[in-house]
């Protein structure tokens, strides 16, 4: 009995945590790469919500595949806002990150309202893809290895950034963007131009994370569904100092610690709701006293720059 | 390649012959605000040529170098590239056109390593290729004389050291064009005599170098045409028949003369302009009283540095000990190690007898000792703040400058005039910020700062350099004075030997992280010192 109950507890704790811990990963893996290139993006959490409802309401008139490319869409778009005034006119990065994260939550909610009123439809759940031979590993290969295409994609994700910013001279440009501005400007690479990139694809990032939240992991859309994931990814960005894989495991030790009660659950523990509302917000606390000191930021992040000034 | 040779086969002398120049800018102006930084400026560059320009702190060399590598756009005038118009709006119009830089300031970005540092901008999609990147710094490298580790941090190099790199990289780049912008301030005499032979064999292949300095003895060594700025005029240009028929001493005075106008008869005396270097013994009396001492003290190394070992060194009461050694033998870590921006690994720093080895920096500065940085850009200044907070940044929350807590901006105001006026700032007003200053402007806001409020023990980290021949020896005069008239002791690092000569009353050398002697600064010295700064053994 004690070996069943362990088993679905290890079960339940990773499916889980990949499900609340997915879009982490990606909002994180996002923000980690407009770090890197030295703007730091509070909106994150807008380019999530937008994402979310957009590829939400893609899905339900088409299907969920094309519902998570109109979420990284929407998340693009929000994220041509942040261009245009962080990167081209180098207004200040909090400052319009935070009117984002206002505009996108008062926009959703009230399409939302206006378009489906007080019902929430939902979204069949989207089809598992079994991985042969590693799907029957006992205790962790049915929760690992059965799972929708885009969780595998989400994973190759973070050996692509890392691959990216570590050994391409794209990434060299990125991270040169973030260090010293002016030092990628003198050999003839557009600083701007770095910067946009970063931008897009963390909104990119950000719309995919808020589309798999509401197509995958809800199945529907809820107005502020995202609830403070778009700050606890940029803070696992911040921790993970720019290195891809610390994301990946930052992403789901978070993801766990939400499953953690399910997870109890199971094996007959019964935590308080309110605990466990609070646990991925306690668990961001003690990273941060624990590792926060270590925490490296990009030279350049937050400034925006100007070529010729001094 | 093909337009290198080109320029090759036509121009035998090229600038005198039928050949036009590579570069010309004609009318060039460039307004900040508050200074005409640039003021109809005219200037041809020829290939096969090495064209200096001079010309005093301010005066707008870095400013029309700027324009022409695109990181300023002029406000008027033309730029001509082999005749023909050209528009350089960003850094990569020039890279393009073979305009390479190395610029005043370090453009190296610290926690890059060096190989990183030199691919940046080169790769070609998402390649970087490192490969000719590593063929071509060591083929530099060894062109220069200097081993450099591709692997190590830039951040973590000395100055000295970081200035190669920036010229290595603008060297493999490919360029016709290449500007140096005083890439000598922090090498050493070896590494200067390295790289104006290798400027030789540039100009060989027919490339046209433009290269600033306040040396000199550099310019006549290497410039074969010479162009003098002053206040954002061109003063005049004496071209190659007169560089190379008039006498190394008559030049000298003439340019002195275009440098500083009336001002300059204040200058025949002294050493750069007599052009003489050797040793000799001041005849002042030093009390026997030690203020700095240093006894049996290490500092770890960080990566890529080499530490100090077991460093003993005093430095008497209105004494002046020098430093001498090539960078990055540990100047640095003792230099911080003395400020406290470094914690001792063993033995144990005295300041007038009392250890200060567990005191903090700002508790050190209260004790009166200051430290001249060599970082004036990332250390020593804010540029974003104003001149005026610059240099008094040290004494922030103290009287008369804040009263309970509240500041008050008139005797900040007051105090920053005065410091302004006194070591001849060039800035438009004291609210400037700092970081629009010109780098000898930049390097006297910190001297000013660190000389200001009764020093007692001040170490110096290359205290000249970047700064013009007048200003260089009003702050060795300076230097001089506080020793004598105020008894305040220094320990004074530099990599020109000159200046050790010229000011110290003992000269200490470093190698390897390691003190190889302490040399009395007498007729012959030199040769005693250059001996020990290649490791020779201490006797
Ligand atoms: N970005 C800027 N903003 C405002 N003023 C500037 C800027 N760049 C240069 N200046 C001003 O232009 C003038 C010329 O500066 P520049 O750097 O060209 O002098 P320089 O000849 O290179 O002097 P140095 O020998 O000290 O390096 C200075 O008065 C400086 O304050
Ligand atoms: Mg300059």
């Amino acid at each position: 009995m004690t070996e069943l109950f362990t088993t679905a507890f290890v079960a339940a704790l990773i499916s889980g945590g990949i499900l609340a811990g997915m879009p982490l990963l990606l909002a994180a893996l996002g923000e980690t790469v407009s770090e890197r290139s030295g703007v730091l993006n509070i909106g994150l959490e807008g380019m999530m919500l937008m994402g979310g409802y957009g590829g939400f309401v893609v899905a339900l008139y088409t299907n969920p595949w094309l519902g998570l490319a109109g979420g990284l869409a929407a998340g693009v778009l929000t994220a041509l806002i942040m261009l245009v005034f962080c990167v081209r006119l180098g207004l200040d990065q909090i400052v319009v990150g935070i009117a984002l994260l206002v505009t996108a939550e008062g926009i959703t909610s009230v399409l939302q309202r206006a378009q489906f009123g007080t019902t929430y439809p939902r979204l069949d759940a989207m089809p598992v893809f079994q991985i042969p031979l590693l799907s029957k590993i006992p205790a962790f290969g049915q929760s690992l290895f059965s799972q929708p295409l885009i969780v595998y994609i989400g994973f190759a994700l973070v050996v692509v950034v890392h691959w990216v910013l570590g050994f391409t001279s794209m990434g060299l440009n990125l991270r040169a963007a973030g260090e010293k501005p002016q030092a990628l400007d003198a050999a003839g690479v557009s600083v701007v131009a770095t910067r946009s990139v970063a931008v897009l694809v963390t909104g990119g990032l950000g719309g995919l994370g808020g589309a798999y939240m509401s197509i995958v992991g809800a199945g529907i859309f809820v107005p502020f569904m995202t609830h403070g994931a778009g700050f606890i990814a940029i803070v696992i960005a911040m921790l993970a100092r720019g290195r891809a894989l610390w994301v990946l495991i930052g992403a789901m030790l978070f993801g766990m610690s939400v499953s953690l009660s399910t997870a109890l659950q199971l094996v007959g523990v019964n935590v308080p709701q309110d605990v466990v509302n609070m646990l991925p917000f306690v668990a961001v606390m003690v990273a941060l006293i624990v590792f926060a000191r270590q925490a490296y930021l990009p030279a350049a992040l937050g400034s925006p720059y100007t070529r010729g000034s001094r | 390649m093909a337009e290198v040779s080109e320029v090759l086969d036509l121009s035998p002398a090229a600038g005198e012959g039928g050949t036009g120049p590579l570069v010309e800018v004609r009318g060039i102006t460039k307004i900040f605000p508050g200074v005409v930084a640039n003021d109809g400026i005219d200037l041809a560059v020829y290939g096969g040529e090495v064209h200096c320009l001079l010309g005093e702190n301010g005066a707008g060399k870095s400013t029309l170098m700027n324009i022409l590598s695109g990181m300023y756009r002029p406000d008027a005038g033309t730029i001509l590239v082999d005749g023909a118009e050209v528009q350089i709006d960003s850094p990569r119009v020039a890279l393009d056109l073979g305009i390479g830089t190395v610029y005043q300031h370090p453009t190296l970005i610290p926690v890059f390593t060096v190989l990183e540092n030199l691919v940046l901008g080169q790769g070609r999609g998402l390649s970087m290729d490192t490969k000719r990147a590593l063929a071509g710094l060591k083929q530099v490298a060894a062109d220069l004389g200097v081993e450099i580790d591709p692997r190590a941090l830039a951040g973590r190099l000395a100055l000295g050291q970081q200035q190669q790199v920036e010229i290595v990289k603008a060297l493999w780049g490919g360029s016709r064009v290449l500007i140096l912008d005083e890439p000598t301030s922090m090498l050493t005499p070896q590494g200067i005599t390295e790289l104006e032979k290798v400027l030789l064999q540039l100009k060989e292949r027919g490339l046209a170098i433009i290269f600033i300095t306040h040396k000199l003895h550099e310019a006549l060594d290497v410039g074969d045409r010479v162009t003098v700025l002053r206040r954002g005029r061109v003063v005049g240009t004496l071209g190659p028949e007169v560089v190379r028929s008039t006498s190394r001493d008559e030049l000298q005075a003439r340019i002195v003369t275009m440098m500083f106008g009336e001002e300059a008869a204040s200058l025949a005396g002294v050493a750069e302009v007599r052009g003489e270097v050797t040793g000799h013994r001041t005849a002042r009396q030093v009390s026997s009283e030690v203020m700095l001492e240093l006894i049996g003290v290490s500092v770890e190394p960080q990566r890529s540095e080499i530490g100090i070992r077991d460093v003993s060194l005093a430095v008497r009461r209105g004494e002046i000990v020098g430093v001498a050694g090539v960078d990055g033998n540990g100047q640095r870590e003792l230099a911080e190690a003395v400020a406290g921006q470094r914690s001792v690994h063993t033995g144990d720093v005295l300041l007038a007898g009392q250890s200060i080895r567990h005191t903090s920096v700002s508790g050190r500065q209260r004790m009166g000792l200051r430290y001249v940085t060599d970082d004036r850009v990332g250390e020593g200044t804010v540029s974003s703040l104003s001149v005026a907070t610059n240099l008094i940044l040290k004494r922030i929350g103290d009287g008369p400058f804040w009263k309970r807590g509240r500041v008050c901006d008139d005797a900040i105001s007051e105090c920053a005039t005065d410091l302004v006026d006194s070591f001849d700032i060039r800035t438009p007003t004291i609210e400037t910020s700092c970081g629009t200053l010109s780098g000898g402007n930049l390097q006297k806001v910190l001297l000013a700062r660190e000389l200001s409020f009764d020093p007692r023990v001040v170490v110096y980290n290359k205290p000249t350099h970047g700064l013009d021949v007048k200003t260089t020896y009003a702050v060795r005069d300076r230097i001089r004075q506080l020793a004598e008239e105020r008894q305040v002791s220094a320990l004074l690092i530099s990599t020109d030997l000159e200046e050790l000569l010229d000011l110290c009353d003992r000269i200490a050398v470093l190698f390897g992280g390691r003190l190889m002697g302490v040399v009395e600064n007498e007729v012959g010295a030199e040769l005693e010192v250059g001996r020990l700064m290649v490791g020779g053994d201490s006797r």
